[in-house]
């Protein structure tokens, strides 16, 4: 802070200079190796489930379970989970879950083919700034999508028919952790495609920690 | 000691004592068991199923065993409201005008001379038909009869190594075809007797008659079918070779030995293809005189009943209920007599085989014995019903010292109580018995249960069979009347939770409350109903007096033991809709009002208010008025 003192206003203009001079760094061949792995593993996420609802209860020892991918929503048992945890919600007047309401599962795929394409432009064209823009977009994006998704659930549990035959209290599902509603246990938990998501993040971040000793041109 | 055995012990002498203390002698003298040996924890499931048949029930019960906990019970012949069977379309179809059946021998379906866990197969000695069970679904399938000219199908159902078919012997002769009068006096000349093959489709279980063989006018009252050596043959006994129509108790118990039927099955098959039949109400009908080979006459020791093959197929077992033996004959010796026509006379022109030939021994097995079983360990298990006791015995080979004298090859017997009837060893029809447990069924109850009135139930013993003597463990009570049972191993079976929505091929099934709907076509009202926790969609549907109202009821849940009732009120309809199942519902409307319907199978918290309102408005409104002079009385709410 003690550069930012002076009246003539050197310091931040120091500051400044040495950010371009960071962002001018060009990316040595590990960055570029490892952003790559960042796209592979971002598309790779794509196969696997981000999160997973569970839900058991005495008479459902198996429990339902309800796996949100990027893309889709599958529910156990051949989709069949989902007709019952639908069956189970209209007794407290719960809107029924369904694929179409989850907007975001269309656009999803495009997003993460913008960011697998400009994780590969980064990894070509070699510049630090690239990375950069690169990290703080993911990141956002990503806090963005935990956002919404916490939304709908908020929304689902939050909009309930006043005709319901139960009249419960609108409550907040469960985002991370296990609580009881009801006879059921839910749990909610990141799964892999989460993992490999967040993976991916640190990659991108990791990829400038290793070119930072480069010399900018 | 551990904690569980002791308390089960002490609770086994404090019921001793309690029992001796009421003074009832017969229950004193048999209270021994190990219940711990059959002890099944809850939550944990038995190793085996027993299908019990349930007589004149018309039934079949299923019990878990060793618990010997019943786990459900199939109709079959009977309407069960209780399983909604009898009262849609279709069961009723299936069960035609009859109400009721006489089920007494169920078989399991081989492959390969083992059980293949598809279907069990039971007879109605009552109506003469069989049916089939599928045990996907523990559903009864089929029913074929009454089979044409075959009269009390007792000995059924007896199923052939790889399910080729189905063996029915007709207990009562009768003058063919079926409804033709004849004079009793006439009984030897215009009666006979039939041997059965049902064929039964590989694929689908479908049975259908295939051929009948023409006999005499004896009757046909057990059998087994053959394995291995004897794969070609199935063996009956019969009674009344006598040919008595009057007083049978003292007529038919003359002669000293009866005829069994030793029948080439694959004989009869190519008597049909060469045409060597006739048609008799639509079926090939065989004489065996004009097939060489086709069918011998074996002599089996006094009023024989039961007619066991051994799991290797070189032994037959006859019981001779007069005779206190065991007859024990051997397949090769049979086959061999065949060849030589080593035979000792005829009887209407079959030849019978020669007794001293075909014998291999006579095994004094005790009182009055009916049935016998095999544990594969080359043990045969007779159940006595004179006696009261179950005969563990030798199979053959003996040794010459034991051939001289068959009281050797008797190795062990065992009370049971009372007068037992079929006893049963899981697989013992196989190649492969399980040889660890033996059923008694026991016809007199007297004493062993608590008191229930004058109308008892049945009792049937578990009896552990695995070392040198058996040895009593447990007891159990059915309605009546096990007469013979099957055991499986249950991890033969995979019965399914729910008919999958994906494979619903019913035209009327409707699967979302925005289908269902009403239609009209002239007096016929069909209603496509979805039935979902916790309401009918619709469930309000008015009709008119004289209309035909046509429920097809789709329960669309795809939860295993989510069932929905359908009664209607003061219709006779109830009907009880599985998971993913549909049901057909033809009503006749007849009079006028309101009817509530509701689910009669609990099923959800809201289960009490799954209900709904049939409004049938009278035919025309001149018909609802009230005749003149006449007042009618009507509540209403003020």
């Amino acid at each position: 802070m003690r550069e930012e003192k002076p009246a003539s206003g050197g310091g931040l203009r120091s500051l400044l200079g040495s950010q371009q001079v960071f962002l001018r760094k060009p990316l040595n061949i590990t960055s570029r190796l490892v952003l790559v792995l960042a796209a592979a593993l971002m598309v790779a996420a794509m196969a696997f489930p981000v999160w997973k609802i569970r839900l058991v209860a005495p008479q459902y020892r198996e429990g339902l379970e309800l796996s949100i991918y990027t893309w889709k929503l599958e529910a156990g048992n051949k989709g069949q989970d989902l007709v019952e945890i639908n069956l189970l919600n209209h007794y407290i007047g719960m809107k029924p879950l369904a694929q179409a309401d989850f907007l975001e599962m269309q656009w999803m795929p495009f997003a993460f083919g913008l960011f697998f394409l400009l994780i590969l432009r980064a990894a070509v064209l070699g510049w630090m700034i690239s990375v950069v823009d690169l990290a703080v977009l993911f990141g956002y994006f990503g806090a963005f999508s935990i956002g919404t998704f916490a939304y709908r659930l908020y929304t689902y549990g939050h909009n309930l028919d006043s005709m319901a035959p139960v009249k419960i209290e609108p409550f907040m599902p469960m985002l991370i952790g296990v609580s009881k509603i009801a006879n059921f246990t839910q749990s909610s938990f990141p799964q892999l495609g989460a993992i490999l998501l967040f993976s991916s993040w640190v990659l991108i971040l990791a990829a400038a920690v290793f070119s930072l000793k480069e010399k900018a041109l | 000691m551990t904690m569980k055995k002791t308390t089960l012990i002490l609770s086994a002498l404090f019921s001793a004592l309690l029992i001796t203390g009421c003074g009832r002698p017969e229950a004193k003298q048999a209270a021994t068991g190990d219940a711990s040996l059959s002890f099944v924890p809850p939550g944990q499931h038995d190793k085996y199923y027993l299908f019990y048949s349930g007589g004149h029930s018309g039934q079949v019960f299923v019990a878990g065993m060793p618990s010997m906990r019943h786990l459900v019970t199939i109709p079959v012949f009977s309407p069960a409201s209780g399983k909604g069977y009898g009262f849609d379309d279709k069961s009723r179809e299936m069960l035609g005008k009859f109400t009721w059946g006489d089920v007494h021998h169920p078989g399991l379906s081989k492959t390969g001379g083992n059980y293949d866990g598809r279907w069990l197969f039971v007879n109605d000695n009552a109506n003469n038909r069989v049916a089939r069970i599928d045990l996907s679904d523990f559903k009864t399938k089929q029913i074929l009869g009454p089979l044409p000219n075959s009269s009390g199908s007792h000995a059924s159902s007896f199923v052939t190594e790889d399910n080729e078919y189905l063996l029915v012997g007709t207990r009562f002769s009768i003058p063919l075809p079926k409804g033709r009068y004849a004079p009793l006096e006439d009984y030897e000349k215009e009666f006979a007797g039939v041997l059965t093959g049902i064929k039964v489709n590989k694929e689908t279980g479908e049975m259908s008659v295939a051929w009948q063989i023409l006999t005499p006018p004896f009757n046909w009252d057990l059998a087994s079918t053959g394995k291995g050596p004897s794969h070609d043959y199935a063996f009956f006994t019969s009674y009344n070779t006598e040919m008595a129509h009057t007083l049978l108790e003292v007529n038919a118990s003359q002669l000293d030995r009866d005829l069994g039927a030793v029948l080439n099955w694959k004989l009869a098959e190519k008597a049909v293809t060469d045409g060597q039949y006739t048609l008799i109400d639509g079926v090939p009908v065989i004489d065996p005189r004009k097939v060489p080979g086709l069918l011998h006459f074996l002599p089996i020791p006094k009023s024989p009943h039961g007619m066991d093959t051994d799991p290797s197929g070189a032994w037959v077992v006859g019981s001779g209920k007069l005779s206190p033996t065991a007859a024990v004959f051997s397949v090769e010796k049979i086959l061999k007599a065949i060849a030589d026509k080593d035979f000792s006379g005829e009887n209407h022109g079959t030849p019978i085989l020669k007794y001293e030939s075909v014998l291999e021994g006579e095994v004094p097995v005790g009182l009055g014995p009916l049935h016998t079983q095999f544990d594969g360990r080359g043990n045969g298990y007779t159940s006595l019903f004179i006696d009261s006791q179950v005969s563990k015995w030798k199979l053959p080979p003996w040794t010459p010292e034991e051939k001289a004298n068959l009281e050797k090859v008797v190795l062990d017997k065992i009370d049971v109580h009372y007068n037992i009837g079929h006893l049963v060893i899981g697989g013992s029809d196989t190649h492969e018995p399980y040889g660890d447990w033996l059923v008694a069924m026991n016809k007199q109850a007297v004493g062993r249960p608590l008191p229930v009135g004058t109308a008892l139930p049945e009792t049937s013993q578990l009896i552990d069979i695995r070392g040198d003597k058996m040895k009593m463990v447990a007891e159990a009570f059915t309605d009546k009347e096990p007469h013979f049972a099957q055991v499986i191993r249950a991890d033969k079976l995979k019965p399914i939770g729910v008919y999958p929505k994906d494979q619903s091929k019913d035209p009327n099934a409707v699967w979302k409350l925005e289908d269902a709907k009403v239609t009209r076509k002239g007096d016929t009202v069909e209603v496509n109903m979805v039935a979902i926790r916790s309401r009918f969609a619709p469930d309000n549907i008015e009709a008119k007096v004289g209309d035909t109202i046509v429920f097809h009821i789709t329960n669309v849940e795809q939860v295993a033991g989510i069932a929905h009732g359908f009664s209607l009120n003061e219709h006779n309809i109830n009907g009880s809709i599985d998971p993913g199942e549909t049901k057909t519902f033809t009503v006749k409307l007849d009079r006028p009002g309101v009817f509530p319907f509701y689910c009669s199978v609990f099923c959800s918290a809201l289960h009490q208010e799954m209900q709904g309102y049939l409004a049938v408005k009278p035919a025309d409104a001149a018909a609802n008025s009230p005749a003149p002079g006449k007042p009618v009385e009507t509540a209403s709410r003020k």
